[in-house]
């Protein structure tokens, strides 16, 4: 395609080739946009292979600063980056693997008062929120705009992933209906997570975003996968879309976005 | 039998598998029957590249060696 630099072609060579992709495939990854909500564990090897795959635009928020302790496992942070604001650190990390990837930066808490407002300008949202009060949010907002997600979480040994595609297939209130009661969530302190797990669940994150964009394969939609890094196993469990959603249902009972209060009892977020 | 060619294309000097990314894109650009025509100069392209048109649906009609150095590859594209 005339449309690529020389340098292009080399880059994404591997993309090209691939007969699901092809330089057509590789154009509609450049012209996507892709917004992920947390650079953490998930959010940053999700952003990094969104990145290397060429993406075009990907927006990513998070409010927090890096912590030690977020190196076990938060891939496009690193030792001289404590401190620094894990978005900021993000993009540069970004930006240095693929300048062709434009990188836009969110930097306060997601709310109803701004998630409408920031995901209108993108085409597919992957959530790699830690906590409740977000992972609804999300689910709600893409729910009432329609947007395509694909939502990843993990514990311990274990993480999920579904994919959201409002209007067919359940959302995530279908499968969780609404956030589970304070004292029943563990904490991220109490909690620990194998360094590595996310690494696998963002990176699957990733590939059902491309497959989104790219109008190929089979994607999560109505079902949950389950990866056990003890057992090594994947397990897919249907998703059956409740009749009665709260949000996602003919008739919804939510109809405006709910700001639920944090619960992590260690720290917020 | 003449061959009616809607495309040339040149990619001497490049090597696997930019020799295939190359011939790719060009035949991307066309209409499904019409006729793309590769000149390569890489020895291990002369069967790579129309072995990798034919496993992605595209039709070769002519592989020929034209002189010391280079080869001549003819395809035809496949449907969509």
């Amino acid at each position: 395609m005339d449309d690529f630099t020389e340098e292009q072609i080399e880059r994404y060579s591997r993309h090209i080739i691939l007969a699901e992709v092809g330089g057509k495939g590789q154009k509609k990854i450049r012209d996507a946009s892709v917004f992920i909500v947390g650079a953490g564990g998930l959010g940053c090897p999700a952003g990094y292979y969104l990145t290397a795959a060429g993406v075009g635009r990907i927006g990513i928020a998070d409010v927090d600063t890096i912590e030690i302790s977020n190196l076990q496992r938060q891939i496009a942070h690193s030792t001289k980056k404590i401190g620094m604001l894990k978005a900021d650190s993000a993009k540069s990390t970004f930006e240095e693997l693929n300048p062709d990837v434009k990188v836009i930066t969110y930097k306060e808490r997601l709310s109803s008062k701004n998630i409408m407002d920031i995901i209108k300008d993108y085409q597919i949202v992957i959530d790699g929120s830690d906590n409740f009060p977000t992972r609804y949010l999300v689910n709600d907002a893409c729910v009432m705009t329609k947007k395509p997600f694909v939502s990843g979480s993990i514990l311990r040994f274990e993480g999920q992933v579904t994919t959201i595609i409002p209007n067919d297939g359940p959302c995530y209130r279908c499968l969780y209906e609404s956030p589970p009661p304070r004292g029943l969530v563990p904490s991220c302190a109490e909690a620990g997570v194998l360094g590595v797990l996310p690494g696998v669940i963002g990176a699957i994150q990733a590939t059902e975003v491309l497959k989104l964009i790219l109008g190929k394969g089979d994607i999560l939609k109505g079902e949950l996968l389950i990866y056990n890094a003890l057992k090594m196993s994947f397990k897919k469990m249907k998703i059956p879309k409740n009749p009665n959603c709260p949000v996602c249902s003919e008739k919804p009972t939510i109809n405006e976005l709910i700001d639920y209060e944090a619960f992590c009892e260690v720290r917020p977020y | 039998m003449e061959i009616k060619v809607d495309k040339k294309i040149n990619i001497k000097g490049l090597v696997c598998p930019y020799t295939f990314v190359k011939s790719k894109l060009a035949i991307e650009g066309m209409e499904p029957g019409e006729v793309l025509e590769i000149i390569l100069d890489y020895p291990a392209a002369a069967t790579n590249v129309p072995r990798s048109m034919e496993d992605q649906g595209h039709k070769v009609l002519k592989t020929e060696k034209i002189n010391d150095t280079d080869w001549l590859v003819v395809v035809q594209k496949g449907k969509e």
